[in-house]
């Protein structure tokens, strides 16, 4: 966690990037996360470690799935769980974010889990309130959280993920998802290939892969076979308008995991397991063979998200004086 | 207006004389005993610079006075060692009349700090599609010379060839702000490379600069006209430069003290004080702009001062203004990064913050020699003194200053305008 001094001087650690986690931050928060998913699996589903304190969870861009996972995880942990939707980013609303989040903030908020359609926003969030501050995804840069569950579910099927070859593929360049993954595959030593067409990869990625040591392809085909884990990134119909790519046929073709795809996995590596951030587009990215196969991690990564966001919030809140 | 007696100036570092105002014009160079009822300036160790011009202001009236209004950016540019400054036209409403022209005319007038010139927009409403009238804006009281969309490119290549063909019947010229909105929409706002990649933030690549300088000197050449290029900041665009003033071209180009320092690392904090268009670019884009301001490729610094309220920067970073300020600090800048580096000497500063800005704006009673009869706009720099810029303390009504907490080396300590002096060590006289 980055710890970071506040307005008032105070010092709040803060989960704002993938980047901010060393291993043994990233070991421990899964290995809390561990035991917090026994507690789903109990008919009474409360620790008492957050008594008393309150979560925001300030959702700038709609996500039923995200906020509900956090709202949930706060609960099961006693702390008092608020949901708020700003609206929009719009500088023409006249409020600035800064003015936003202090107008939340000065309500008495023990921590603000931060989403904003633009990158940066948890970042700059974290250094207005004095709160700490869970990014749960900030434009095109980071979902820390979606990595970490992403890294909890991979776990559980293939054990340590140290030296384990995990193939990123799809829309990169818009891809939150992929930023934070690619950090803490990293992190816990796993060979990691992003998959895209040009025009999907992110601005420099040539040099970004050389300095963070991994690999680039174009070509889906030559890298599945060696592949332990493939995340398949959701592809956005509107980039098409943005010429992107062709159509989404061609797409599919080029780098959807198709059936013919999924054999080529499965018969190469019959353990190999497949993921998917959600919400998946059936049919683009990802055949519904593979979204339903046995190699499929999809609802476990759903499961996965309460259990890691309760140990986040654990980590950041319990056993701290307030 | 008593006689002013500025002693001991080191004229452009060419060695030092007393220089003797009255009635507004330098009366007398040389060794000058005494005159009777002048006031004395001291200058000793100071250097001598004609008054500075500055090619890219934005002052914020008509419009967003709670950002900056005339006077206060007048103020700002007084202290910062300016005599003359250009104001651009994206005020509210756009300058694009000769009633809005001499409107910003008379208000800079009435500070008596500085000139304020008016700049016209090149299209109405600076929307790129229909010429302003550019004609009646350069009749005017204003006398319109410089016209500019600036913070739009004017990217319709018919309106382009059409804006230069028609200033050229008055020696008028076009300022370009290149940016082609297709490679570099509204969004663009860090530059293309692995940081933005990184921090997940739209790009604004190099490229969409230099395709569109690339085709304005073709026009420029096509039609004989001047082309104006308003804040360089690639290297690929002063390749283009170079081209096109070995051709013969008549293009001229800008660039602004922050793209002559800063760098796009400092976009790893999503700070908004340093998101500006065009963004901070890499050090090799840096350097080959000071190189191309030091050989003469780049003709003219200019701030592109913009001043902006607290509430409109403190969005998330794609949401916040474009802009920072500037004339407080320009000339501090200059020294530290072209002259304590040996890369121009004070005449080098001479010739592209006064001569070459007053030359391309057209301005005859600025960027004068320091001489006999000349119309006694000088700043006076102390080249050793060093400031350490502090935000709070800046003339201008807004704080978005990406200089804040940095040491420069050179420091305005007088400026005279109209042989008056208007500021003195960081405040109004």
């Amino acid at each position: 966690m980055s710890t970071v001094a506040t307005a008032g001087g105070r010092t709040r650690r803060h989960l704002l990037s993938s980047a901010d986690l060393d291993r043994a931050q990233v070991r421990a928060i899964l290995d809390t996360a561990g035991e917090m998913q026994g507690i789903q699996q109990r008919e009474v589903k409360k620790l008492p470690v957050l008594r008393g304190r309150t979560v925001v969870n300030l959702f700038f861009e709609d996500s039923t799935r995200t906020r509900s996972s956090f709202e949930i995880a706060g609960k099961w942990l006693s702390a008092d769980v608020v949901n708020i939707s700003g609206n929009g980013s719009s500088t023409s609303k006249g409020e600035s974010l800064r003015d936003t989040v202090l107008t939340v903030a000065a309500m008495g908020v023990d921590a603000l889990v931060v989403r904003h359609s633009a990158s940066g926003a948890a970042h700059q969030v974290s250094q207005w309130v004095d709160a700490h501050v869970v990014n749960a995804g900030d434009g095109t840069h980071e979902h820390p959280t979606q990595a970490l569950l992403d890294a909890y579910s991979m776990e559980r099927r293939l054990g340590s993920l140290e030296g384990r070859h995990v193939v990123i593929v799809g829309d990169l360049t818009h891809s939150r998802v992929a930023r934070s993954n690619l950090i803490t595959l990293r992190t816990l030593g796993a060979r990691v290939t992003l998959v895209a067409p040009p025009t999907l990869m992110p601005s420099g990625i040539a040099t970004w892969s050389q300095v963070d040591g991994f690999e680039l392809s174009h070509d889906l085909d030559a890298v599945l076979p060696t592949a332990d884990a493939v995340m398949m990134l959701r592809v956005q119909r509107e980039r098409m308008s943005g010429g992107f790519f062709p159509t989404a046929r061609e797409y599919t073709v080029g780098f959807g995991l198709t059936r013919p795809r999924l054999q080529a996995l499965v018969t190469a590596n019959p353990d190999a397991v497949i993921c998917h951030p959600g919400p998946m587009n059936r049919g683009l990215e990802i055949a519904a063979d593979a979204a339903d196969a046995a190699q499929s991690l999809v609802l476990d990564q759903v499961s996965a998200g309460v259990a890691v966001r309760m140990s986040v919030l654990y980590h950041l809140l319990a056993g701290e004086e307030s | 207006m008593p006689a002013l007696l500025i002693t001991g100036a080191d004229l452009l570092g060419h060695g030092a004389q007393d220089v003797l105002v009255e009635d507004g014009r330098i009366s007398e160079v040389g060794k000058i005993r005494s005159a009777r009822g002048a006031d004395v300036l001291d200058a000793d160790g100071l250097v001598a610079l004609p008054g500075l011009v500055d090619l890219h202001t934005h002052l914020r009236e008509p419009g967003r006075e709670d950002a900056e209004t005339i006077a206060t950016g007048a103020a700002a540019a007084a202290v910062g060692g300016f005599t003359a400054i250009l104001a651009m036209a994206n005020t509210t409403p756009v300058t694009d009349t000769a009633e809005a022209a001499e409107r910003i005319l008379d208000l800079g007038q009435a500070t008596g700090l500085v000139d304020v010139v008016p700049v016209g927009a090149v299209t109405k409403g600076l929307r790129g599609a229909e010429l302003a009238e550019l004609g009646l804006m350069h009749r005017s009281r204003a006398g319109v010379t410089v016209f500019s969309d600036d913070g739009h490119c004017v990217h319709d290549s018919r309106v382009m060839r059409r804006a230069l063909e028609y200033v050229r019947a008055f020696g008028g010229v076009v300022s370009q702000h290149a940016q082609d909105p297709l490679l570099a929409g509204p969004q663009a706002c860090a530059h293309e490379g692995e940081l933005a990649g990184r921090l997940g933030l739209p790009g604004w690549p190099g490229i969409a600069e230099e395709s569109v300088v690339a085709r304005d000197v073709m026009l420029a050449r096509h039609t004989g006209s001047r082309i104006h290029v308003a804040h360089v900041s690639t290297a690929g665009t002063v390749e283009v430069l170079r081209w096109a003033k070995a051709q013969g071209v008549r293009v001229t180009a800008e660039v602004t003290p922050h793209h002559l320092v800063l760098t796009t690392d400092l976009l790893s904090g999503y700070d908004p004080t340093f998101k500006v268009n065009p963004p901070l670019r890499p050090q090799e884009d840096v350097d080959a702009l000071r190189e191309a301001l030091a050989d003469g490729t780049i003709d003219a610094v200019a701030t592109d001062h913009a001043p902006h309220a607290r509430h409109d920067k403190e969005h998330a970073f794609v949401d916040a203004a474009f802009g920072m300020l500037g004339l407080e600090t320009a000339l501090s800048v200059v020294s530290d990064v072209m002259v304590h580096t040996g890369r121009l000497d004070w005449a080098g500063v001479a010739r592209v913050m006064s001569h070459n800005p007053a030359r391309i704006a057209g301005l005859a009673q600025h960027g004068r020699p320091l001489a006999e009869g000349s119309p006694a706009n000088l700043t006076l720099v102390d080249p050793a003194a060093e400031t350490t810029v502090d935000a709070r303390a800046s003339l201008s009504l807004s704080r978005n200053n990406p200089w804040h907490g940095r040491t420069l080396r050179g420091t305005v300590q007088a400026t005279v305008f109209r042989g008056r002096v208007t500021a003195e060590k960081g405040a109004l006289a």
